[in-house]
């Protein structure tokens, strides 16, 4: 069980990575919402996995019968997700601002806080972004 | 019985957080709310502190939890510090913000994202919990995305995205990181966790997973080569949220590193600190040789931020106990000195009417007090003697020289020198020449606002000259310090207890 799952690990980053590299910024968001789906999928797998045994102790015993899956692992993503789930949206809003005050998704051509210097003359050149 | 003592500098933040929120429509009220908050953060953490340092580390297990399997907030000579210089900036800060912040932002809820932020800062300092430092890193990090937009001109959403963009990578990776060390140890105590990687044969597989947070923290500190964020956007929001963001929190990236590097991956030291060797020094040097490029009052100070945090990592790569009672002391003495001079950034600006250095000037004539008031930090941050600069780069470099790391010794001589070159840049430039367009504009401060915006950078000058002028005290402070983080055997036996 755990091989495909690392396999699709590896995709899901692979893809995430292509996505991160692309200038347009929700490209960039969208890359991102892979990577950390990929990072959750990691805990998740870096637990034990197991079918059909959940986490529960008989009653009247005081450890599980069989090996049974972890239950912290998606404990722990669960939090992962709610809490990447609050950031996206953040993010998401801040792209559409910054779009909308500056008028463009390029992350590279976004030069308003950090203006382009001329070489020659050493003055920040006025390129409208 | 103690316990409540380690929880209250993480406690008092958010009960101000939330009197803030409901207060914030009420013109000055969240102001004077948050004031008291960061008063009582203060008194909180110097009594943990003088816990700490009398008794050793202070634990408490929440919810009664027994470690390692409930969340445990621990608090060492090391993390006690670190809240105490929280709530030293988070007070100075405050002070400021009275007037610094405009009405709109007030209502925006500025003062309740402040306190949230002082309240993940602390967090991230206090628990002995992997997983849940990762939520404090995720508590401090939206709090500070809200004040770093809060206003919306342009420049604060383009640096907002870099900012936002860079770090949302950050917490991405630590996740896949403390996942991953999860599966290989089964535990996320920090404490059991040195236990349980002593026993692992597997230390290949470890240093992956120690370079993988090294890349994590490395871009909350603002190491080379992922500080691109830092520059982009320090100098865009309001000069109060700068002046916090220099001080407080690429140093959590920094106290996160410490942390792990001298608790959990010391399997493989030659690699590991060798590598953060090499990344403290591109880090002084690139951070140095921006600053000289730039020509913009913050952008310089934001560079100067990124240098500095070459010398703590150096500290921590030499990994001796002279060279971690070195990089203590720096981390106390950075945050003081740099969060003072952004605020004076914030008053030349208010005298000047503008952060470029090329249209200001003139204050030397107009502001003698602010004049010298500037070269304090700037002189200490360039490690002048008596200033604490001094003893802190004296120290590192003394560190260096003791191992045979002689490159290492010359890269933060150089660098020393050239943090001068670029603070002289600023004193030319904004106190020395006459100001370029005919006289001083008379708008600089109304007499009200006058204690408010002085009173923060008097105050963080003042240590700045006791540290100097007294390093003693402080640096047996800082040698207790970095002893605890040499041998964690106390800090893990404070945390396990019984268990052991």
């Amino acid at each position: 069980m755990e091989v495909p799952l690392a396999v699709l690990v590896g995709v899901l980053i692979a893809a995430s990575v292509y996505l991160m590299l692309a200038r347009n910024l929700v490209k960039f968001l969208f890359g991102l919402v892979l990577l950390s789906t990929a990072a959750n999928l990691t805990i998740f797998t870096a637990g034990r996995l197991t079918l059909f045994e959940p986490p529960l102790i008989p009653y009247g015993s005081e450890a599980p019968s069989t090996v049974v899956a972890n239950p912290l692992p998606q404990a722990l993503v669960l939090t992962a997700i709610v809490i990447s789930f609050g950031l996206l949206a953040f993010a998401l809003v801040l792209v559409f601002r910054a779009y909308r005050a500056l008028g463009t998704l390029d992350g590279d051509a976004m030069r308003v806080a950090e203006p382009e210097i001329n070489p020659a003359s050493g003055e920040p050149s006025r390129r409208e972004a | 019985m103690l316990s409540w003592l380690v929880a209250l500098p993480i406690l008092v933040p958010f009960a101000t957080a939330i009197i803030a929120f409901f207060l914030r429509g009420g013109g000055r009220k969240s102001a004077w709310a948050s004031l008291v908050g960061c008063g009582a953060l203060l008194v909180a953490s110097i009594v943990l502190l003088v816990e700490v340092w009398q008794r050793g580390v202070v634990v408490a297990q929440m919810g009664g939890w027994p470690a390692p399997f409930g969340i445990t907030l621990a608090a060492d000579l090391l993390s006690a510090v670190m809240v105490l210089l929280t709530a030293i900036t988070g007070l100075a800060v405050a002070i400021y913000a009275l007037v610094d912040v405009d009405e709109a932002q007030v209502r925006f809820g500025f003062h309740a994202l402040f306190q949230v932020l002082l309240a993940g800062v602390s967090g991230a300092f206090l628990t002995g919990d992997l997983f849940n430092l990762y939520v404090w890193f995720e508590v401090m990090l939206i709090s500070s995305f809200g004040l770093l937009v809060l206003g919306q001109g342009k420049a604060q959403l383009d640096g907002g995205i870099k900012y936002v963009a860079l770090n949302l990578v950050s917490t991405v990776v630590l996740l896949t990181a403390i996942g991953l060390l999860y599966g290989l140890t089964g535990t996320l105590n920090l404490a059991d966790l040195h236990l349980a990687v002593m026993k692992l044969d597997n230390d290949g597989l470890l240093t992956v997973i120690a370079v993988l947070f090294i890349i994590a923290f490395g871009i909350k500190a603002a190491v080379f080569p992922l500080f691109f964020w830092l520059p982009a956007s320090y100098h865009t929001p309001p000069v109060a949220v700068s002046a916090v963001f220099a001080g407080l929190l690429t140093k959590v990236g920094v106290y996160a590193l410490f942390r792990m590097f001298t608790l959990v991956f010391t399997q493989d030291v030659a690699f590991t600190h060798g590598l953060l060797l090499a990344i403290a020094m591109l880090t002084m040097i690139t951070g140095v040789l921006g600053a000289a490029a730039q020509n913009e009052f913050r952008k310089i100070l934001s560079f100067h931020i990124v240098s500095q945090i070459g010398y703590m990592v150096l500290g921590l790569a030499l990994f001796t106990p002279l060279a971690l009672l070195g990089a203590v002391f720096y981390v106390v003495h950075h945050i003081i000195v740099k969060a003072n001079l952004f605020l004076i950034s914030g008053l030349a600006q208010r005298m000047t009417g503008t952060f470029e250095l090329a249209e200001s000037g003139g204050l030397y004539k107009s502001q003698p007090m602010l004049a010298a008031l500037f070269l304090v930090p700037a002189f200490s941050l360039a490690g002048f003697p008596p200033l604490s600069g001094f003893w802190a780069k004296f120290l590192l470099i003394k560190a260096s020289l003791d191992v045979g790391a002689y490159i290492a010794a010359a890269v933060a001589l150089v660098v020393g020198l050239l943090t001068v070159f670029s603070m002289t840049k600023i004193w030319a430039e904004v106190f020395w020449k006459p100001y370029p367009r005919g006289d001083l504009p008379a708008m600089a401060i109304r007499p009200g606002e006058r204690l408010a915006l002085w009173a923060p950078v008097v105050l963080l000058a003042s240590l700045t000259i006791v540290i100097g002028l007294m390093p003693e005290p402080f640096i047996v402070f800082a040698e207790r310090a970095a002893n605890q983080l040499v041998n964690p055997d106390a800090y893990v036996k404070g945390v396990l207890g019984g268990a052991l």
